[in-house]
């Protein structure tokens, strides 16, 4: 794997060398990026990240197969047999989706938690000020470069899931499904995205990476275990204690589910599971009315994408703003060497 | 003298919520010449250098830098201008070949030509045979003289040195200098440095301003600056006696010339405006005291940094 990793580092070296050669020197802003990407890709931990996300790869198809067969036979309404393969599971590991959802922060963190305050520390933020170059190439050309590089890791993965589920099942994906699993790892990126962004915002603020490291965790943490806890004390305290009628109950609902949707990961996994669930058709309660006419079967892709497209527009906003902030943070910065 | 002004300050002024960090300064800095800022830590050196390069606005002044402004065009004068930060650090990871290379792209300067100068410019601070070695295991001094390689590759027209010998051995501090001074020479690149070690500075600087939190209390020559700072008393003598008494001071203080006294047990600090160690001893051997050591001094800068920097105003 290192033979690998040399391999496309010697080739990040070279390409853009040998555009320059034909006189034409590269915009600062790309020679930033194509640094980056260098620089993380040699890293230590992207071979570790990239360990962790093979390992995901073979664990969540594992128990994907190993529940497929009931998986099906339980559910015969539907042909979707590859979207299985991501959302399958046999109880003992969780399946690809919620491993998505846990291990991308991490990934995002990774990436991100050094990208300013390491420049400070090793005081090379000064020197790369002093240069002819906008202040925010730098911030911004370190997100493209990170961003890069978990598309490149998610498509990746997405693609290993297909070969190997190709090859495991013996049922080549539909394009309905591949179509779905484009989008679910699109939605991946973004999500990956926002973790990153605080991340990045985290390097700008603290001075120590240590300390950007821990907040970024620490948020995560607070989103995967506490969230849902201090959701639930404020549901209890609040509910109404007599319901008069339906609609207070279901607008009582939405508030709870809505107050639940301020975590990225919930959104995330709302939207994935609608993406890859195509017979999941609403996010929100059903009564009974509604539901009773209804006929079961899975909706088309568009009408799925309709159902999450809240979440979409919420996720990128989250990692819009986070950046923004991350970016005025930045901007307002005092340039002081090492402080 | 060159007399065409490069650097231009006026009435330049930055505050922090209530601390002032550079009051009111007007300067100018001549084109050609190295130019030193002299002052202790804190002073407002480094904070002048950043609005010099548009890293931070002013409060209120003008500032031009080869006839513009940086606060409103930072980038054309960050291609004119070499700035070589306090404890300048690189890509460790990389060698120096690497890094030097990254800052000529940033610049956009093609490969080729990069290439080319870096070759060059290592040759010139002696780091041919590390060039392709990790910047990790090179020396504090030998990162200095790659740090002022990798400001040249982009042949500026100044080059600003913050603190350039800051924490590097004597040896590394002379090989330093020279090479600034041999491109100033060589050149004509205006050099602008700051520095709170006066030694150095001495050895190298055509002009040097005197800073104390954040004003700019003296500039010019050093020599010119020793004897405009200390018209008044100019001879400093060091004397050493046993034993003082009141009468020996008294007797002493009453010479026309001598301005004043300081008494540290048996060594007595005299400052006068004419050479009067004869009669200061004189006096001292008449009073029966031994008088072990007397040493006339001329006033080098540490005598200005003592009394302008430490010793307040």
């Amino acid at each position: 794997m290192t033979a690998v990793l040399q391999k496309l580092s010697a080739f990040f070296r070279r390409v853009p060398f040998n555009r320059e050669k034909a006189h034409q020197a590269q915009h600062p802003f790309w020679v930033i990026v194509r640094k980056e990407t260098m620089d993380q890709i040699n890293s230590r931990r992207f071979i570790i990240l990239l360990g962790l996300m093979l390992l995901t790869a073979i664990a969540s198809l594992y128990t994907a197969m190993s529940s497929l067969q009931s998986a099906i036979s339980e559910d015969t309404s539907t042909s979707f047999v590859f979207l299985k393969l991501f959302t399958a599971t046999d109880g003992t590991l969780p399946p690809f989706i919620t491993f998505i959802s846990l291990l991308g922060p991490i990934i995002g963190i990774a990436l991100g938690f050094d990208a300013v305050n390491s420049e400070r520390s090793r005081g090379t933020l000064s020197r790369l000020l002093a240069q002819p170059i906008s202040r925010d190439y730098i911030i911004n050309a370190k997100f493209v470069a990170s961003l890069s590089i978990i598309s490149m890791m998610v498509i990746t993965l997405g693609l290993l899931m297909f070969g190997m589920g190709i090859l495991l099942t013996g049922i080549p994906p539909t394009p309905e499904e591949f179509w779905r699993i484009f989008f679910f790892l699109l939605v991946s990126i973004v999500y990956i995205g926002v973790w990153l962004n605080l991340a990045i915002m985290f390097s700008v603020k603290f001075k120590q990476s240590a300390t950007s490291a821990l907040s970024g965790l620490a948020v995560w943490l607070f989103f995967s275990l506490f969230f849902t806890m201090l959701v639930n004390i404020i549901v209890q305290s609040t509910m109404p204690t007599q319901v008069t009628d339906v609609n207070q109950l279901i607008s009582y609902q939405s508030f709870v589910q809505n107050l639940l949707r301020i975590s990225p990961s919930q959104l995330f996994s709302e939207a994935t599971t609608t993406l890859l669930v195509p017979t999941i058709r609403t996010l929100g309660p059903v009564t009974v009315e509604q539901a009773s006419y209804a006929l079961a079967g899975p909706l088309p892709l568009g009408q799925s994408l309709l159902l999450v497209w809240p979440q979409l527009t919420c996720l990128v906003a989250e990692a819009c703003l986070i950046f923004g902030l991350s970016y005025v943070l930045f901007m307002k910065q005092e340039v002081r060497s090492r402080l | 003298m060159i007399s065409d002004t490069i650097i231009e300050l006026n009435g330049l002024t930055k505050k922090y919520e209530q601390l002032t960090a550079v009051d009111y300064l007007t300067l100018s800095v001549h084109r050609g010449e190295i130019f030193g800022l002299l002052g202790p830590n804190g002073a407002g050196k480094t904070t002048t250098i950043l609005m010099l390069l548009g890293l931070a606005e002013p409060t209120a002044g003008k500032i031009e830098v080869c006839g513009i402004d940086p606060t409103f065009q930072p980038l054309i004068v960050k291609e004119k201008v070499g700035y070589l930060p306090d404890e300048v650090g690189f890509y460790e990871n990389l060698s120096g070949w690497e890094n030097l290379l990254y800052t000529a792209a940033l610049n956009r300067i093609t490969i080729s030509v990069a290439e080319e100068r870096a070759r060059h410019l290592l040759g010139q601070v002696g780091l041919t045979q590390k060039a392709h070695e990790k910047v990790q295991t090179y020396s504090r001094g030998m990162k200095q003289r790659l740090g002022l390689a990798d400001i040249l590759i982009k042949e500026p027209e100044i080059i600003i040195l913050d603190e350039p010998t800051n924490g590097i051995d004597p040896e590394g501090v002379r090989e330093l200098l020279t090479l600034i001074k041999q491109l100033n020479r060589e050149k004509g690149m205006t050099v602008l440095l700051s520095s709170h070690n006066l030694h150095q500075v001495q050895q190298i600087c055509d002009r040097v301003g005197l800073f104390v939190e954040g004003k700019l209390i003296a500039i010019g020559p050093i020599k010119e600056l020793a004897s405009d700072l200390f018209k008044n008393d100019p001879v400093l003598l060091e004397v050493e006696a046993e034993p003082v008494d009141e009468q020996l001071l008294t007797a002493i203080k009453t010479n026309q010339y001598v301005t004043k006294v300081e008494q540290k047990q048996n060594c007595l600090l005299i400052f006068s405006r004419q050479h009067v160690s004869a009669e200061i001893a004189g006096i001292i051997v008449s009073h029966g005291a031994r008088l072990s050591h007397l040493n006339q001094h001329d006033y080098g800068l540490d005598e200005i940094y003592h009394r302008y920097f430490e010793g307040g105003m």
